[in-house]
């Protein structure tokens, strides 16, 4: 993997067997993997195969007993959350939203690992948070009340957020949950045309296999609490591996616009195959 | 460590078309406080001008400038005014004032760390649990001084923090504390308190009359003495508490986001508790329980300018410290020349006002 190999500079985001369980149930059994810089990486797989647990544990909200993370070479276990939070900006999934703040001032708040405990948003931080809003296009809802905004509205302003917080690496927690169709693409685009094209590398928890492989440079398939698959869109979304991974029969054909594969279900053939997933074998590209 | 931004870009200049409301919330909203401020000291020379005996205003305020070094005044007010003035009200003002404050900040604190619009030193059983940790010093032969230090305040505040701990223990459930559970909590330990209070006092002495003042609290008879015991706490708390205002928005997210923006939250969390504890604390030392100024005093600064906490936790300290001067007016004057406790004015007026919030949060469902 080249993401591992950087000219000798430590990858944006290095894994190693990393474990994770709440209480006595075991969610991550030992994940390794990587995050090049600027690389656009997807983590994919079944509801409970532990994508959000991956990524709360980069943010920081979880905590593992066991493994290691390192942040452009940092161990996260060494770091304090601002300094952590100046490198890894996160888009969660459903969060809340405190009425009565606007619009901009919820950006702002990205602002907050790079200010001081005494020091208050300056002239440039406003600018660097209307920047961000007019490049997710939701500067016209600068004044508006947080609590009165649609979801994807919504959506735009927590990237913005994330934006302003200028971390070289960006997490998305199921950026498509909860959108209609417009929407799904729209925030992947809106992804794609700043913290990618700006060279920040991202890492995103993703449900649809066919969007991701849009947009994605590189899937990691999560199975059983350890990475079943790694490569780019084009090797790995096999209808081998997502049958087995998912337990779900499926077709994959090619995108006819975008050359990248899509995953169509096949119904009624979900249960044929259930019990035929539980391989541990570990297939990697 | 510095993190270089991965791209440099200029930036553009502001925007100006956009967000003019949201600029000034990012200033410290000085002109409203210094104006609030100036009302309340115009208030407390109003109400140390009144009482049984009635000194017109201008005196009271050539009395109290006499005083201030480079003034002098050649007035021909009877020297007993001057013994009124400096002896008992202006002490008592200035006591309610910082009192007002200390339970405005503290009610806002607790608050802002709780996410629950409904905490008041009161009600989350801290106010209480320092009733009962100051009773004890004062009835048991622990001495109240040692060294010209006052040990009341220190007593008090290891009593509210027991009372925080178990309140907040016994609601903190999978890392969420349910609006209900705490206050429930909260007032089932200020009773308990309160009861252990009582039994203390009257096991010291069977005069009922003094627990009666320390439940519902009272400025009838406060000294300069009270004030000094406050003013360092008053102090401490303030210095530590303002400048988290920033931080302090950051976590009305869910302490997930805050986490994810590089707030350090359990930390913060307690610091910000432990100062609203001690401000409380230091309060209730002096002034016994005075109920309801902490829910009281930071709505009105909600309802007027909303709950950003740059504003909020200012303009708390101005109105507690405005509405205790009003309220401690009160107490004095309406039977006069009988003194009521000023818990009993605070009380008809945040009882009623508690209940307003509750079926206003019914909506929200907190």
């Amino acid at each position: 993997m080249g993401a591992l190999n950087n000219n000798g500079r430590a990858p944006m985001l290095a894994i190693q067997d990393l474990r994770f369980s709440y209480k006595d149930e075991p969610v991550l059994n030992g994940v390794t993997m990587a995050v090049g810089h600027g690389e656009v990486v997807g983590v994919v797989g079944p509801n409970g195969a532990g994508k959000s647990t991956l990524l709360g544990l980069i943010s920081g909200i979880l905590v593992s007993k066991s493994g290691r993370i390192a942040i452009d070479g940092h161990d996260v276990a060494q770091i304090s959350p601002r300094e952590r939070a100046a490198m890894v900006a996160v888009v969660p999934q459903s969060p809340v939203f405190p009425g009565n703040f606007t619009a901009l001032e919820l950006v702002l708040m990205g602002r907050t690992p790079h200010m001081r405990l005494l020091q208050w948003e300056s002239e440039s931080d406003v600018r660097l948070a209307q920047r961000a809003m007019e490049e997710t296009g939701c500067l016209s809802l600068a004044d508006r009340r947080v609590d009165n905004l649609s979801g994807g509205e919504r959506q735009r302003l927590l990237v913005a957020r994330a934006l302003v917080q200028e971390a070289p690496l960006v997490l998305l927690d199921e950026p498509t949950a909860n959108l209609d169709l417009a929407h799904q693409t729209g925030v992947l685009d809106l992804v794609q045309q700043t913290q990618a094209s700006r060279g920040g590398s991202v890492l995103m928890a993703i449900h649809d296999l066919s969007l991701a492989a849009q947009y994605c440079d590189r899937l990691v398939f999560l199975h059983e609490g350890l990475v079943f698959a790694d490569g780019p869109p084009g090797q790995v979304i096999t209808e081998d591996i997502v049958r087995l991974v998912y337990g779900a029969d499926v077709t994959v054909i090619t995108h006819p616009v975008m050359g990248t594969p899509v995953v169509l279900p096949v119904a009624g053939r979900m249960n044929a195959v259930s019990t035929a997933g539980h391989t541990n074998g570990k297939l990697s590209s | 460590m510095k993190v270089k931004p991965i791209v440099e870009r200029p930036l553009e200049p502001l925007v100006e078309a956009v967000a003019p409301a949201t600029l000034p919330g990012l200033r410290f909203p000085w002109p409203r406080v210094l104006i609030g401020m100036a009302v309340v000291v115009v208030l407390a020379l109003v109400a140390a001008s009144l009482g049984s005996v009635s000194i017109p205003l201008g005196d009271a305020v050539r009395i109290g400038l006499d005083r201030l070094p480079g003034i002098e005044f050649t007035g021909d007010w009877p020297q007993s005014w001057e013994t009124i003035l400096w002896q008992l009200r202006f002490p008592r003002v200035i006591l309610a004032v910082m009192v007002g404050a200390s339970l405005g900040l503290a009610g806002a604190t607790y608050q802002g760390v709780f996410r629950n619009p409904l905490a008041d030193p009161y009600l989350i059983g801290v106010a209480a649990g320092a009733g009962l940790g100051a009773t004890v010093v004062l009835v048991s032969p622990i001495p109240t001084y040692v060294g010209g230090f006052s040990l009341v305040p220190i007593a008090a505040f290891i009593g509210g923090l027991l009372a925080i701990t178990v309140a907040y223990g016994v609601s903190h459930i999978d890392g969420s504390t349910p609006v209900t559970v705490l206050i429930l909590a909260g007032v089932a330990m200020a009773s308990l308190a309160s009861a252990i209070t009582t039994f203390l006092m009257i096991v010291v002495s069977p005069d009922v009359r003094p627990i009666l003042w320390w439940l519902l609290g009272t400025f009838n008879g406060s000294t300069w003495k009270d004030v000094w015991i406050l003013v360092p706490y008053f102090v401490l708390a303030a210095v530590v508490i303002l400048p988290h205002a920033r931080i302090l928005n950051v976590l009305q997210l869910d302490r997930w986001q805050a986490t994810q923006l590089g707030v350090n939250v359990e930390r913060t969390n307690l610091v910000l508790l432990v100062a609203a504890s001690l401000a409380t604390a230091a309060a209730v030392s002096v002034s016994g329980l005075i109920l309801f100024v902490g829910l009281i005093a930071p709505h009105i600064v909600r309802l007027i300018w909303g709950p950003n906490h740059r504003a909020l936790l200012p303009m708390a300290m101005v109105v507690g410290g405005g509405f205790l001067v009003l309220a401690d007016l009160g107490a004095r004057m309406v039977l006069q020349p009988q003194e009521i406790p000023i818990g009993v004015i605070t009380a008809l007026c945040g009882a009623p006002f508690f209940i307003y919030l509750l079926r206003r949060a019914r909506r929200w469902r907190v």
